[in-house]
């Protein structure tokens, strides 16, 4: 069966690795969205943060014997961690300023930290094996996957979900959308809204770290690895409407299909067709497809 | 003691005449080359300045008007012989010509939608300059000769090409500092301050932050088009974004919002660029970083900025 | 006050400019051959290029010195260009006219080496060109000061097309970079492989830098073709591979890379990379000669030479030779002297500079060895066949250089 001259078997298999594309977009712009939605701030230094996750797995497993599984774990610990102290000697004191500032103070730490690891680690970059559990795959009829692609989807579903659950339905959730509203008044109700700050940012890095994590047996780990990725991050964020939780998720997702679709009827357009896209919907619709209008 | 206006405007024609004798001598004393890459970053980090710093807009896709303006330039001086001027009149034109794409999709937004609309804005560009066949891709449209001014002058000489910069910069900063202090200039910076209130005293204010962002992407595209002069190529660098972050370090070194600031944030940026780059290697990278939190948590009026408040304390020197 | 005010200004401006220029000129006359290497010290092809061609440099001055004691003195300096074609053309001009550099090396990257290779023209010094792989700079962009020395992108695409498919190759698909460096690998490979009685089952291109090839790769992989040229460089090559193996496209269908560096390997690991043909110009374990020098290499650099590094050695030594010889550092008489001299060490073997300034010597075809094969670290590569220098390289009929007269 063909649609356009294409074989139905080659467009399962571009639709199936535009999703999981679209679920690195989703779990990156999901923890920008998250950091924008509470602090204001564009996170520059999320794609140097997905990169520091990727290394921070390879330097476990070859440095002190740390497997995949703890890494996915450890790893997005550390980076919110260093994401934990970012906000509290850096992003602090910008808040009563333009939020422009944010963003240039997380674009400086993005060049300071992309030029450390330049540093120790070269440009060539570290391969990091896929997981001894995940290794092969399965043929599918239509393509072979991976088994650790199917991975990959399957987790960045769960955190996306589970982070989706826990904002929109949760207690800790309605404070942390009440604190988006009115800092003050939740202040007011004995929340400590400094250390919701804090905690906010450093699980928004995190998920880049954990992406990061995720990302490393597929590419090579590289310092600059994240650094062309952000942009692309950053047009879906603005195309799903930025600090939307839900539109982050879904913009991810679909903006990764129609990406995997361009590639396949026209690849030369794939690199610009997500900053089209940007273009149109900013034309129609300012605010993205899931942001408020303010 | 505060200074009366008249003062201040004679201390601030000496510092330009100075400044100005300072680089007519300059050449003279130091690398002519070098000398002509800062005129270029300097002129770009103004005009960059003029809707960052006056306007209070940040974009972050300035590099595709440099580096655009830079191929159209090298392109129709190279392929078509034009003469050099008319090659910086082609940049700057197309540049203006994007600037105005640029700035009515991008207004729509403001702050940091802004700042992210021109970024992705700018990475289209750069992706056109990657694949377009005039551009020679990775390997750079090379070899764009300097040619003769107005048929005349022969700019090959290092010299001729160094004051042939040096004009158009004193030009475009000329330009620049005629619209800061023109009426126009004021509604920009009330625009700043102030947006709701500017748009309830009835200016348009979506239609001055458009031509301020014309003019900009124009002078950028000036800067960008005579730097291809002066290297005799144009390569992807100048349209990467990476070229965008660095003239807001520039301009938020030097100064945000002050005349004289993004000359000195140029100035100090592509000498460190090119004393550090062979010593340090990577840790350029780092260096440029630390430059910016610091500059942002520290040290928001830059170094102009901050030389201006001090001497406002201090009152005017006895 | 007023005069006082300007007189600071006046001094705070100069204080900003660099220091003023010492010197002016500086030939033999003055006893000193200066080597300037301009490489990428920090970005992208630091690894293949970078300190590591710098040291090489350095070796071959300090080797030239203790054999031949000549009665000049040499200087290396070296600067990173940061793959930058404007801050390149701004060192080598400063170089050339500040601090008197008779001679520009390394270049890697195609943007800066072109863009060096004008300045050396327009100030008659020396550029010779070991990092970048363009055939553009002894075809178009040829002049009569510029050595093209290690190795160019047809001699890699001509030595892996056409040993592969006289192995059985024949019908090939190409994963391409889309922009002009890959455009022209792809064509280069393409009309090999044709040539040969090969036959390309289609080729797609991917935008430049990529991270995920899959999709590409599925399409490669439904074409049913033998061999996957991959037209790209650098990360998008090393990611291609993994990705390849990871979807299972090998060890069904061969991966051919048109353009890989021993470093590539070293990252990519064995394991990943095992069965890849490749071409390179130099490998460290050819023979006795190689590995001294790579040893004395590794002491010093803790990682193997690429094909650059020994390039850069060899190419230096050439240099220095060619100035004793010619008993001048004139630009003029060194070229000739460098090209009527044949080039004999560890690197080449009868390699000869043609009027095109390229560099004509043997390269290699190899294929990575499976984890199980290496004996001992860098052991990577198994030598298929030597491709003698006459038939790598573009022969002189087919030249588009203009001081080629057919």
């Amino acid at each position: 069966m063909e649609i356009f001259g294409i074989p139905l078997r080659g467009l399962a298999g571009q639709l199936l690795i535009g999703l999981i594309n679209g679920s690195f977009y989703a779990v990156l712009s999901l923890g920008l969205a998250v950091i924008f939605g509470l602090l204001n701030i564009i996170n520059f230094a999320h794609g140097a943060l997905y990169m520091m996750g990727a290394f921070l797995a390879w330097i476990g497993l070859t440095h002190f014997g740390i497997n995949y599984w703890a890494a996915l774990l450890l790893a997005p610990l550390l980076v919110g961690l260093l994401g934990i102290v970012i906000e509290r000697t850096l992003l602090r004191w910008l808040y009563q300023l333009d939020h422009l500032y944010g963003l240039l103070l997380t674009f400086g730490l993005a060049l300071i930290i992309e030029g450390l690891f330049r540093y120790y680690f070269g440009i060539s970059g570290e391969t990091y094996e896929v997981p001894e559990a995940l290794q092969g795959g399965v043929d599918l009829g239509f393509m072979f996957l991976p088994l650790y692609r199917g991975w990959v989807v399957l987790a960045s579903l769960v955190v996306c979900l589970a982070t989706w659950f826990i904002i929109e339905r949760t207690k800790i959730g309605a404070y942390l959308r009440a604190g988006t509203e009115n800092p003050k008044l939740v202040q007011a109700l004995g929340i400590n809204v400094p250390l919701m700050i804090t905690l906010t940012y450093g699980f928004g890095v995190a998920l880049a770290g954990f992406a990061g994590v995720l990302a490393a047996p597929i590419l090579q780990v590289n310092p600059l690895m994240g650094s062309n990725l952000i942009i692309v991050v950053f047009a879906v964020v603005v195309i799903g409407g930025m600090g939307s939780i839900l539109g982050s998720i879904v913009t991810g997702l679909g903006l990764g299909l129609i990406e995997g679709l361009t590639r396949l009827f026209y690849p030369e357009a794939s690199a610009v067709v997500i900053f089209v896209i940007m273009v149109i919907v900013l034309l129609v619709r300012p605010a993205g497809l899931f942001g408020r209008e303010n | 003691m505060a200074r009366s206006p008249d003062q201040t405007d004679t201390l601030l024609q000496i510092g330009f005449a100075a400044l100005l004798i300072a680089g007519i001598v300059a050449p003279l004393v130091a690398y002519p080359t070098f000398l002509m890459k800062l005129l270029c970053f300097a002129l770009f980090a103004c005009a960059f300045n003029l809707l960052l710093g006056f306007t209070g807009l940040l974009s972050f896709g300035h590099a595709a008007f440099f580096g655009g303006a830079g191929y159209v330039c090298g392109f129709v001086v190279k392929e078509w012989g034009w003469t050099p001027e008319l090659g910086v009149l082609a940049g700057t034109a197309v540049a203006a010509l994007l600037g105005f794409a640029f700035g009515s999709l991008a207004i729509r937004r403001s702050g940091i939608y802004f700042a992210m609309i021109t970024l992705a804005l700018a990475q289209m560009v750069y992706f056109l300059a990657l694949q377009l066949p005039f551009t020679g891709g990775e390997d750079g449209l090379q070899g764009v000769p300097r040619g003769y001014l107005f048929g005349l002058i022969d700019l090959s000489d290092n010299m001729a090409m160094y004051y042939f910069v040096f004009l158009l910069f004193v030009a475009g900063f000329a330009l620049i500092l005629r619209t800061i202090h023109s009426p126009f200039g004021q509604v920009l910076k009330a625009i700043r301050e102030n947006e709701p209130r500017a748009l309830s005293l009835g200016y348009d204010v979506d239609r001055y932050k458009l031509l301020a962002f014309v003019i900009s992407a124009g002078l950028t595209g000036m800067a960008g088009a005579t730097k291809t002069l002066v290297f005799q190529l144009a390569s992807l660098t100048d349209v990467h974004w990476h070229t965008s972050g660095e003239v807001v370090l520039m301009t938020l070194l030097g100064g945000l919002g002050t005349a004289l600031g993004p000359v000195v944030g140029a100035g100090i940026v592509v000498t460190l660029q090119n004393e550090l780059a062979d010593k340090v290697g990577s840790w350029v990278s780092v260096i440029m970083g630390v430059i910016f939190v610091i500059c942002v948590l520290a040290f928001r009026r830059g170094i102009v900025g901050e030389m201006q408040a001090l001497g406002k304390r201090l009152g005017i020197s006895e | 006050m007023e005069r006082k005010y300007i007189a600071a200004l006046l001094a705070v401006s100069f204080a900003a400019l660099p220091a003023a220029p010492a010197s002016a000129q500086a030939k033999v006359s003055d006893g000193v051959v200066r080597i300037g290497v301009l490489t990428d010290l920090s970005g992208t092809y630091s690894d293949l290029s970078g300190q590591g061609s710098v040291l090489a440099t350095k070796m071959a001055v300090e080797d030239f010195i203790a054999a031949e004691k000549p009665a000049f003195k040499v200087e290396v300096v070296s600067a990173d260009h940061q793959n930058k074609g404007d801050i390149a053309s701004n060192k080598a001009r400063e170089w050339f006219e500040k601090d008197g550099v008779d001679m520009v090396t390394d270049l890697v990257t195609t943007s800066t080496a072109l863009a060096v290779m004008k300045i050396a023209k327009e100030k008659n010094r020396i550029a010779i060109v070991n990092g970048a792989g363009s055939t553009r700079i002894t075809n178009e962009d040829c002049n009569d000061v510029t050595v093209h020395y290690t190795y160019d992108t047809y001699a890699l695409a001509n030595g892996t097309g056409r040993a592969l498919v006289k192995a059985g190759g024949k019908s090939w698909f190409f994963l391409t970079a889309d922009y002009a460096f890959g455009h022209s690998l792809e064509k280069d490979t393409m009309d090999v492989v044709k040539a040969n009685g090969g036959s390309v089952a289609g080729s797609v291109r991917h935008p430049f830098p990529a991270n995920d090839f899959s999709s590409f790769l599925l399409k490669a992989q439904s074409s049913g073709a033998q061999v996957i040229g991959l037209a790209n460089a650098g990360n998008d090559t090393i990611n291609s591979i993994k990705q390849a193996a990871e979807f299972g496209v090998t060890p069904k269908q061969s991966l051919a890379g048109l353009l890989m560096f021993i470093s590539d390997i070293h990252s990519l690991g064995l394991k990943t990379a095992q069965n890849m043909y490749l071409t390179e110009g130099f490998y460290w374990d050819l023979n006795e000669q190689t590995r001294a020098w790579s040893k004395r290499f590794f002491d010093r650099h803790k990682r193997m030479p690429t094909m650059v590094h020994a390039g850069q050695y060899s190419s230096t030594m050439h240099y220095l030779k060619a100035v004793k010889a010619a008993g001048s550092d004139d630009t003029t008489a060194v070229m000739a002297q460098m090209k009527k001299t044949p080039i004999n060490d560890f690197f080449a073997s009868k390699g000869q500079i043609r009027d095109d300034g390229r560099m004509v010597h043997d390269m290699y075809l190899l294929q990575v060895k499976k984890p199980a094969e290496s004996k001992y670290p860098w052991d990577y590569y198994n030598v298929r066949a030597t491709i003698p220098g006459g038939e790598a390289f573009q022969p002189l009929s087919a030249s588009r250089c203009p001081l080629i007269r057919k």
